[in-house]
């Protein structure tokens, strides 16, 4: 009887340790491949992905990260999520962690790594320059909407978010 | 029918227009220009009487890519220029927004980094719009002949920004080499890769 309740403490500990694990995974980047990227996004559900493409020395974008913050909160009982690709080298991940800890930024984040980026730009998009920031929107696997240049406000980035629920 | 050769033909129309808005493209003529050098006096693509052409980048001090960029572009002026395609370099960015952009920190840098081509400031940022170019570096292979210069490559120095040393295609090397030879350049154009050119506000 005894080992049971131990079983069972341990078992607790362990699904509270994979919890923690997972949440960490949540606000620290990962580096993701482009086919990765897709699944992520082209998700065949109603949930609206906001995808922003930035990066911690680019200074519109870090100038309207913390719209896309507000962002997730104004939207959270509706099926809004916000996802943060950062175009910063795979080789500072650990700064772009810092720098989104530092900043209490809890949205999905990660680093997309893709190989030649005369590819993967237009396989993101074809309309795509490739300069940041850049912001795409989709909803049941296609892509509703795409917006290159920055958002001067938060109004002007909840009215699209809002135009697209 | 008619309605999908309706749509081809309004999307080739924006495409069209999205291109030929934005300045030079591969095949068009290039007009000289006079901008300053951090070497004080001012530098035009005619003083360069011996050239068969030029590697033009627009570049910065502060973007990432451009950074990255550097050693390569310093190697490109060591193979080329000798063989008549000296690098010219432009910065086109705004300094008020970016001081690390202004002229005193090209003259800087450049000494930091040991330039072997001209460092340019396009203080009126007049032609990096002439040219289209909206990344820093964006690459130029401009061809002379005569006093006519025509553009030959336009976009990316290669396919790997991060990791020289993992570059499959050279794409300007690739282009010179190419004109070097007399043959038509294969791949003429490709994204450049870099930071927005930060425009005045």
């Amino acid at each position: 009887m005894n080992s049971v309740v131990s079983f069972r403490k341990y078992f607790l500990l362990i699904a509270l340790g994979c919890i923690s694990l997972f949440a960490n995974a949540q606000s620290s980047s990962v580096i993701l491949n482009l086919a990765a990227y897709e699944n992520r996004v082209q998700q065949k559900n109603d949930t609206l992905y906001v995808v922003n493409f930035w990066a911690t020395w680019c200074k519109p974008c870090v100038t309207e990260l913390p719209f896309f913050e507000k962002a997730a909160q104004t939207f959270s009982q509706q099926s809004v999520k916000i996802i943060f690709v950062s175009q910063d080298a795979k080789t500072r991940a650990v700064q772009v962690n810092e720098f989104l800890k530092k900043n209490n930024y809890s949205s999905e984040s990660f680093i997309l790594s893709a190989g030649n980026p005369n590819i993967w730009i237009d396989k993101i998009d074809t309309k795509w320059s490739g300069t940041i920031p850049m912001t795409l929107f989709y909803k049941n696997g296609t892509k509703l909407y795409f917006h290159e240049g920055d958002y001067a406000s938060f109004d002007e980035l909840e009215k699209i978010i809002h135009s697209k629920l | 029918m008619q309605k999908l050769f309706l749509a081809i033909l309004a999307v080739v129309g924006l495409t069209f227009h999205a291109v030929a808005s934005d300045g030079y493209t591969v095949g068009s003529s290039v007009s000289d220009f006079s901008l300053k050098s951090i070497k004080g006096k001012n530098v035009s693509l005619a003083d360069y009487k011996e050239a068969k052409g030029f590697i033009i980048t627009f570049t910065c001090n502060h973007c990432p890519y451009a950074k990255a960029y550097e050693d390569r572009i310093i190697a490109l002026d060591k193979k080329y220029a000798a063989k008549g395609y000296p690098v010219i370099a432009i910065n086109p960015n705004d300094a008020v927004q970016y001081p690390e952009d202004n002229f005193d920190n090209m003259e800087i840098r450049a000494k930091e980094k040991g330039f072997t081509f001209p460092y340019l400031y396009d203080e009126s940022q007049e032609q990096a719009k002439k040219f289209g170019a909206i990344k820093t570096p964006h690459m130029y292979v401009l061809q002379k002949d005569g006093s006519k210069l025509t553009v030959k490559y336009i976009g990316a120095i290669d396919d790997n920004w991060e990791d020289a040393a993992a570059v499959k295609e050279k794409y300007v090397e690739a282009a010179v080499d190419a004109l070097l030879a007399g043959k038509p350049v294969t791949v003429t154009s490709t994204k450049a890769i870099g930071c927005g050119i930060k425009w005045k506000k």
